[in-house]
């Protein structure tokens, strides 16, 4: 009985105080159609960005005429450094046939040459790319005075990362996530800021209205209750038409573009259903527990 | 009732039994030795003392700014005394939590000048809104309001908002709000300070009857015609202090036809000092 008082009484207010909730209910309109197009290119800039940061890699070469154990042994240590994710094995043939397919006119050169010159190669890919070179300090100790390497196991022929290749991808990378991420905040903060600003607006409206609930002995939360439903209803409905508007984006425009452009098609992006739930849930959330905070001010009496 | 002490008949024992706890002696009201001081260094009240009894019927008199609002904010506990005690019905208000307030305003009724309805609501809707407050069933409030309503002379506006309404009714509609679950005390800030004469004498009329169920009342006003006709105890103050206090008064005492004469043409010589002549 007291929920179904406390929401009549809320939708009294929405109804015949339109005009500040239609405001605040635009306002979440907005943020959340803005937000929801920016949560997927931050998510797609950022999955981009990791999927470059992949592409480091520690080559391992075996030295020539090597035993099976020692391969073994050799694979073992590698499966067992804590930065590597994901050991490849790739025989001298497979190396060939990767290089031919990559450079035209290598094969004639190989034919030239006779032989297959290229070394049986692991290719450890890391967990974090920012510390690849873990994986090669834990490999290979060098002497600085005469530059000769010694590594941990025997049967390692060299070790490399393409150092200037990795150092570059590296702060691209990081920098464009580090933007990405600092934009998405900014973003959400001002957001919020918005909302709860609009919803203040249209609490000020009704300050009067407060002070005499609270002169004829209302507790706060009897005056608070129906402001938080209220809000609860202007952030669901915003949220709403929000959702509604980014499907006819996505299904009009997106969707069939999707197939042209990578970015879109990103697979790292978030899945429609589950942004319509963070948006919905974020713009139901900030409006309520604005309203609640708002209204202190005003009960403080 | 001389020989009460030896005597334990029934009826004596009756007698006391009927007599609530606190008994007719605790003041509904106490005021002892209250100083506010506003913030910015203004003295409003400067240690002011007064007890009101149940069932009394009070007006605090005076200029303005003389300290008569802040006594019935200092009741509400809108306001906190700078120093000095408030005790309503016995009760000490500091000692009260910030929590429980609502619990002491829902035991004090409250008229206003400005009315302080709700203009979003029908007539109806504000005077239940009191008793919506306190969490009384809806069939009750359906029986009190259009009673309550029926008794200020409001009955066939029920669905009426309150900017369509006269002041005259819709001070009725506040008082009807204020009254509705019958609190002990009755406070009213220049209840007829916005109305004319004649509809203030049935908003007085109003009032007096509230007081004659038992319901202690203060009234701060300074509409001295209304104060003269009741006759009723009149405490006055005067920046803050209280320079009368009579069991039944004027609204100035002792004050002959030609001194009022002499003190309006005083007054009126000092709004034309810009005009010298």
């Amino acid at each position: 009985m007291r929920f179904g008082f406390f929401l009549k009484e809320s939708l009294r207010a929405l109804t015949r105080n339109a005009a500040p909730s239609l405001a605040a209910m635009l306002t979440v309109i907005l943020t959340a159609l803005v937000l929801g197009l920016f949560i997927p290119v931050v998510q797609a800039t950022t999955g981009t960005a990791n999927r470059v940061r992949h592409r480091v890699v520690v080559n391992v070469y075996l030295a020539n005429g090597i035993t099976q154990e020692q391969q073994t042994a050799v694979h073992n240590k590698l499966i067992g450094l804590p930065n590597s994710k994901e050991v490849q094995f790739i025989s001298k043939d497979a190396a060939l046939k990767e290089l031919e397919a990559s450079r035209k006119g290598t094969k004639e050169a190989f034919n030239l040459l006779g032989a297959n010159p290229l070394p049986d190669t692991y290719r450890v890919v890391p967990k974090d790319p920012g510390k690849v070179q873990h994986i090669v300090n834990a490999l290979v100790t060098t002497d600085p005075a005469t530059g000769k390497k010694t590594f941990a196991v025997a049967g390692i022929g060299d070790v490399r990362n393409r150092e200037s290749d990795t150092s570059k991808i590296l702060t691209a990378t990081s920098l464009v996530k580090s933007l990405t991420a600092g934009m998405a905040a900014l973003l959400v903060l001002a957001s919020i800021a918005l909302i709860a600003n609009t919803i203040r607006l249209s609490i000020f409206a009704r300050r009067r209205e407060v002070e005499v609930m609270k002169l004829v002995g209302a507790t706060n939360w009897f005056i608070r209750w129906p402001f938080v439903i209220e809000g609860v209803i202007v952030g669901f409905m915003g949220g709403l038409v929000a959702v509604l508007l980014l499907w006819i984006v996505k299904d009009t425009l997106v969707d069939p573009l999707a197939n042209r452009f990578a970015l879109i098609a990103a697979p790292n992006t978030i899945h429609f259903p589950e942004l319509i739930a963070v948006l919905l849930v974020s713009c139901v959330a900030v409006s309520a527990i604005g309203s609640g905070l708002t209204l202190r001010r005003f009960l403080r009496v | 009732m001389a020989d009460a002490p030896t005597d334990i008949s029934p009826p004596a024992r009756r007698f006391e039994r009927r007599e609530p706890p606190v008994g007719r002696n605790v003041p509904v009201v106490e005021f002892d030795d209250v100083t506010k001081v506003y913030d910015k260094g203004s003295v409003a009240l400067d240690r002011v003392s007064m007890r009101v009894g149940r069932g009394d019927f009070v007006f605090l008199v005076g200029a303005t700014g003389c300290g008569k609002s802040t006594c019935i904010r200092l009741l509400m506990k809108e306001l906190e005394p700078t120093s000095g005690s408030i005790a309503i019905a016995g009760r000490k208000l500091g000692e009260i939590d910030r929590k429980k307030i609502p619990y002491l305003r829902r035991n004090i009724g409250v008229v206003f000048q400005d009315y302080k309805l709700l203009p979003n609501r029908t007539v109806y809707a504000n005077v239940a809104y009191a008793l919506e407050v306190i969490g009384e069933p809806r069939a009750s409030i359906r029986r009190k309001v259009p009673d309550i309503l029926r008794l200020v002379g409001l009955s066939t506006k029920l669905h009426n908002y309150p900017d369509e309404l006269s002041g005259g009714e819709q001070q009725r509609v506040s008082i009807a709000r204020a009254f509705v679950n019958h609190p002990p005390l009755l406070l009213c800030d220049e209840p007829t300070g916005n109305l004319d004469p004649e509809t203030s004498i049935g908003i007085m009329q109003l009032i007096y009857r509230i007081n004659k169920t038992g319901t202690t009342v203060v009234v701060a006003t300074h509409d001295r015609e209304m104060v003269d006709k009741m006759r009723r105890r009149v405490i006055e103050l005067s920046e803050g202090r209280i320079v009368r206090d009579e069991v039944s008064g004027l609204y100035r005492p002792d004050e002959s036809t030609s001194e009022f004469a002499i003190r309006l043409r005083g007054e009126l010589g000092i709004g034309m000092e810009g005009h010298p002549n």
